[in-house]
C-alpha cells in the first residue's frame, strides 16, 4: 500500500516540480533558480529564517482559503459533484463578510464572529444555488457553478464601483479598508490569524471525520458513487447533493472571509484569488484524503506567495504566473491519469476475479 | 478453419483463470464451452479474441501460430466474438453500428453498407431496417446485428459468449437456426454455456472446464447427467417449493394504467396473498419492468390505485413503499443495487438498522463478517462490491435485506449465476416466502418461471397478455402467449 500512495501522491506532484522547472527554462532562466527565489519570497531562505515572519504570514493566510475551499471540495466530489460553482462561493462569503464588517457595528469578537457566519452563509446559499439549479432543474452543476462564478464576479465589482466605492475615487481597486474591529485577529506585524489556521484546520479534520466516521458521509459517498443504488437503498439523494453544496458552500465562504478580512483588508475585484480553482487542483492531487490537502495547499501557497519575486528578482513577465498555473493544472491531470493507469496496471498483474 | 488452443495458461495474480488448457475446434463445426461461472471460459475466449493476452501457450489458426496483441488482431485473424452483452452503440442507427468496426480510413460508404447488410439479413432471415436506432432493438436483434456485423468483417471463428442470456425462445430457436447454417457453411462456432440443454441441442462437440482446467470432452448426443457430473463431480438436485398457506394481500392493483409510449392503456389489476409467488413473463421490454417499478413505488400509474398490504400508497413516494416493507432489486446489481468503490462492510452499514450518526466500525465489521459466513459470499468484510462475482454480487443483496419484508420485487434473480447459485438464492427466497413475504419476479427463464411461481402474469407488447396457474401450464402455453397468441382457456 505505501508504494500505491508514494505513487499516487509524490508522482504526480513530482510531474508539477519537473513541468515547472522546463517552463521556468524555457523561460529564460537557469531552471533552479526560480524555485530557490519561490522558497525565499514564500518562507524565507533558509527557511523560516529570522526576519521572514511577515512572508510567512503571508503564506499561511494564502494557505487558509486553499485549504478551506479543498475541504468543502472533498465534500462535493465525494458526492460525486464538480463543485467548480467554488469561486462564486468564496466572492460571496467574501461579499457577506465585507457587508458586515462595512455596516454592523459591535465590539470585536461579536463582529469577528459575525463576519466568519456571515462568510459561511453567503457561500452555503451561493453553493445550494448550484445545487438546485443542478437537482430541481437538471442543470448540470459545472455549468451553473461556472456562471453563478461569473455573476458573483460582477456582482463584486459592482458593488466596488457604485454602492461601496471609495469616497471621491472612482476605481476599481477595491473598497475603503474595513475597520480594525472588524478585521481577523493577527500576530503583530504579520498577516497571520492563528483563528483563520484554527478554522482551517479544523474544517480539514471535520471532513476527515465526516467520511471517516459517520452515517451522512457513508451516504453522501454512496450518493456520488452510485445514484440509483443510493437511491433505491432508500437515500434521499437530491437532499444529499443539497447537503454537500452548502456543506462546501460553507466552507468556501469561510475562505472568503479570511480573503477579505483577514488578507486584504478590504473587499477588492479578484477576492477569491483563484484559490477555489487552485483548491480543485489540490484535492485532486490529495486523492481526495483530507490530511493531503493540508502540505498540497501549503505547496501552492507557497508558489502564490513566492512568485512575486520572480518578477523582481529575474526580470520574468509577470504573466508567467499565469502560465505557470496552466501547465501545473495539466501536468497534474496527466501524472494523475499516468499513475491511475500504473495503478490499474499493478492490480491487474496482482490478481483480479477471472472472467 | 480448424483453431488449436494449445496449453493456454494465463494467471490473474495467485488466480489461475486458465491452467493449460489445450482445445481443438473443427472447421465447420460447432463446439460447446461449457462450465459453471468462475471456471475459466470467459478468459479464455477473451485471449482467443485478443482481450487479454495469454502468459503462455500457443495459438493456431489452419496450421499458423496467430499472435493476438488487442481484438482488432483477431478479427483480422478471422476471429469474431459476440459478447454476452452485444457491443451495440445505442443512440446510434442499426447501419451505424454495422459500419463502425470496419477497417479503412476516412471514407465511409453507408449505401453499399445498406446494400451489403441486407444481403446479409436476407441470407440468414433477419429483419433489421438499417434506419431503426438501435436502442429500439430487442438484445436479440442486437446479436444479430452483431453476428452480420461480425460475418461483414470476414470472421471466419465465431465465438458466442452466453448469448441466450436475455433473449426469447423465439429469437434463441433463431439463433440456433443460423449458427448451424453457419456452421454448415465451414464457419467454426464456439458456444460458451452454463447450461446443459442449449449445449445439447446445438452442439457437436462439447468441452467441459472446471476451476481454469478442462476436465472433459465429449462427442454429443451424451446423457445430461454425465455433463452435470464431469462440470459439479456429482448431479445436482434441483428442488422445487412446497406448497406454503397463502395469508392476507400483501399488493393490491387495481385498475392500474402505466403510461409510456411503449406500453398500451389496457388497465391491470392484481391481488398478491402474502407467501404467494407471481412469476412475470414476456419477451425483454414488453412492460414487466415498468410493472414491477410501479409496484416499487418508483413509478406512478397514470391511472388506478396501489395498496401495500392494505394501506393506500398511489402516488406516494418510494421511500413510503420500502417503509412499507416493499424491496425492488432490479436486474442491474452493480447499476442499481451495489455501490461500486463501497466494501462489504459499508454496504451492510447503509442497509442497517443502525441510524445513528457515528457508525460503530467494529460492530459494522463483525456484521459483515457474520454475513459473509451466513450467505457464503466469497470475499472479506474489505471487499469491494464490483471485485465479487455475479453471484456473490447476489448474495450480498440478498444478504443485504431487511429480516421482514412484505414484498419482495425481482428481476431476473438468477441471471448470469450458475446452477448451485441459482439454486441457492431460491433457497433464499423460497425461506423469505414461508415467512410470509411475497414475491413478485421477472425472468426470461421458463424453467425458473415454473418451478417457482404460483402464478404467472405473461407480458406482450406492454400489457399483461394473460395469467396462468403454474400448476396447470406448461413451458409451451407461456411459450405461446410470450409470443403473443392466445391460448385456448386462459383469459387475461
Amino acid at each position: 500500500m505505501k508504494s500505491f500512495r508514494l505513487e499516487r501522491v509524490f508522482l504526480p506532484t513530482a510531474v508539477v516540480v519537473v513541468s515547472a522547472v522546463g517552463l521556468l527554462l524555457a523561460a529564460g532562466t537557469n531552471g533552479v533558480e526560480p524555485l530557490k527565489l519561490i522558497v525565499e519570497g514564500s518562507i524565507g531562505w533558509p527557511p523560516f529564517e529570522s526576519g521572514s515572519s511577515p512572508k510567512v504570514g503571508d503564506t499561511v493566510m494564502v494557505w487558509v482559503p486553499i485549504a478551506l475551499a479543498s475541504a468543502g471540495l472533498i465534500v462535493t466530489f465525494n458526492a460525486g459533484m464538480w463543485n467548480i460553482g467554488i469561486e462564486g462561493q468564496i466572492i460571496m462569503g467574501a461579499i457577506f463578510a465585507a457587508f458586515v464588517a462595512r455596516e454592523v457595528s459591535a465590539s470585536r469578537p461579536i463582529l469577528i464572529l459575525l463576519t466568519i457566519v456571515a462568510g459561511a452563509v453567503g457561500g452555503l446559499l451561493w453553493g445550494l444555488l448550484v445545487g438546485v439549479l443542478r437537482t430541481a432543474g437538471g442543470v448540470n452543476e459545472i455549468f451553473g457553478g461556472l456562471g453563478l462564478d461569473f455573476v458573483a464576479a460582477s456582482i463584486t465589482t459592482y458593488l466596488i464601483i457604485d454602492p461601496w466605492r471609495r469616497a471621491g475615487v472612482a476605481s476599481t481597486s477595491g473598497t475603503d479598508p474595513f475597520p480594525d474591529a472588524a478585521l481577523l485577529p493577527s500576530l503583530g506585524g504579520t498577516r497571520f490569524s492563528p483563528l483563520a489556521v484554527a478554522i482551517a484546520l479544523l474544517a480539514i479534520v471535520g471532513v476527515w471525520v465526516l467520511f471517516r466516521g459517520t452515517l451522512y458521509g457513508l451516504k453522501l459517498k454512496a450518493v456520488g458513487r452510485n445514484r440509483p443504488s443510493a437511491f433505491l437503498m432508500g437515500i434521499p439523494t437530491n437532499r444529499y447533493l443539497l447537503g454537500a453544496f452548502m456543506i462546501c458552500g460553507a466552507l468556501a465562504g469561510i475562505a472568503g472571509t479570511s480573503q477579505a478580512t483577514g488578507f486584504h483588508y478590504r473587499l477588492i475585484p479578484a477576492i477569491s484569488g483563484g484559490y477555489g480553482f487552485l483548491a480543485i487542483l489540490v484535492v485532486l492531487l490529495a486523492r481526495f484524503r483530507a490530511f493531503w490537502v493540508v502540505p498540497i495547499s501549503f505547496f501552492f501557497a507557497m508558489i502564490a506567495v513566492g512568485s512575486s519575486q520572480l518578477q523582481l528578482r529575474l526580470d520574468v513577465n509577470s504573466a508567467l504566473g499565469g502560465v505557470l498555473q496552466g501547465v501545473l493544472v495539466l501536468a497534474a491531470m496527466f501524472g494523475l491519469g499516468w499513475s491511475a493507469y500504473r495503478i490499474r496496471q499493478r492490480i491487474a498483474a496482482a490478481g483480479e476475479e477471472p472472467g | 478453419m480448424s483453431l488449436e488452443l494449445l496449453d493456454i495458461h494465463k494467471h490473474f495474480g495467485p488466480v489461475r483463470a486458465n491452467d493449460g488448457i489445450t482445445i481443438t475446434v473443427e472447421t465447420g463445426s460447432l463446439h460447446g464451452l461449457l462450465g459453471e461461472n468462475g471456471a475459466g471460459k470467459s478468459t479464455l475466449m477473451k485471449v482467443l479474441s485478443g482481450f487479454h493476452s495469454a502468459d503462455s501457450g500457443r495459438i493456431v489458426l489452419d496450421g499458423r501460430e496467430i499472435k493476438l496483441a488487442s481484438p482488432d488482431d483477431a478479427i483480422e485473424a478471422g476471429i469474431g466474438m459476440l459478447h454476452q452483452d452485444p457491443l451495440v452503440f445505442l443512440p446510434f442507427s442499426v447501419i451505424d453500428n454495422f459500419v463502425l468496426g470496419s477497417p479503412g480510413g476516412w471514407r465511409l460508404d453507408r449505401t453499399q453498407a445498406e446494400d451489403e447488410l441486407a444481403e446479409l439479413c436476407e441470407r440468414y432471415g433477419f429483419n433489421i431496417d438499417p434506419d431503426t436506432p438501435a436502442r429500439l432493438l430487442t438484445v436479440g436483434e442486437r446479436q444479430q446485428l452483431e453476428i452480420l456485423r461480425l460475418l461483414w468483417l470476414g470472421a471466419r471463428v465465431l465465438i458466442l459468449d452466453e448469448p441466450t442470456t436475455g433473449i426469447s425462445a423465439d429469437q434463441r430457436a433463431k439463433l440456433f437456426v443460423t449458427l448451424k447454417a453457419l456452421a454448415e457453411e465451414g464457419m467454426s462456432v464456439i458456444f460458451v454455456s452454463h447450461k446443459l440443454e442449449e449445449v445439447a441441442d446445438l452442439c457437436e462437440r462439447v468441452t467441459v472446464m472446471t476451476r481454469g482446467k478442462v476436465v472433459g470432452e465429449a462427442e454429443m448426443p451424451v446423457p445430461p447427467e454425465r455433463l452435470v457430473q464431469m462440470m459439479f463431480g456429482q448431479a445436482v438436485e434441483i428442488h422445487g417449493k412446497d406448497p406454503v398457506p397463502l395469508g392476507d394481500s400483501h399488493l393490491r392493483l387495481s385498475d392500474v394504467r402505466m403510461s409510456s409510449g411503449l406500453l398500451s392503456e389496457e388497465p391491470v389489476s392484481l391481488e398478491v396473498a402474502a407467501g404467494e409467488v407471481i412469476g412475470l413473463a414476456g419477451m425483454e421490454g414488453s412492460g414487466q419492468d415498468a410493472f414491477l417499478r410501479i409496484c416499487a413505488g418508483m413509478r406512478s400509474p397514470s391511472h388506478g390505485t396501489v395498496h401495500v398490504a392494505g394501506r393506500d400508497l398511489s402516488n406516494k413516494h418510494y421511500r413510503e413503499f420500502l417503509a412499507s416493507g416493499v424491496k425492488y432489486l432490479p436486474a442491474g446489481r452493480l447499476e442499481e443495487g451495489l455501490i461500486e468503490g463501497l466494501t462489504i462492510t459499508e454496504h451492510f452499514v447503509l442497509a442497517g438498522e443502525d441510524r445513528r450518526f457515528f457508525v460503530n466500525w467494529d460492530a459494522a465489521r463483525q456484521t459483515a463478517v457474520d454475513q459473509i459466513d451466513h450467505f457464503t459470499i466469497k470475499g472479506t468484510d474489505e471487499s469491494t462490491a464490483e471485485s465479487l462475482s455475479g453471484g456473490n454480487q447476489q448474495r450480498l443483496l440478498l444478504a443485504m435485506l431487511p429480516p421482514s419484508l412484505k414484498l419482495l420485487l425481482m428481476e431476473h434473480p438468477t441471471r448470469g449465476l450458475d446452477i448451485e447459485s441459482a439454486d441457492w438464492v431460491w433457497e433464499q427466497l423460497l425461506a423469505r416466502r414461508e415467512e410470509g413475504t411475497s414475491i413478485v419476479f421477472a425472468s426470461a427463464d421458463l424453467d425458473e418461471l415454473l418451478r417457482y411461481s404460483d402464478r404467472i402474469l405473461v407480458f406482450f407488447s406492454g400489457r399483461v397478455f394473460g395469467e396462468l396457474d403454474s400448476s396447470q401450464t406448461t413451458v409451451d402455453d407461456i411459450g405461446m402467449l410470450i409470443g403473443g397468441r392466445r391460448i385456448h382457456g386462459a383469459a387475461s
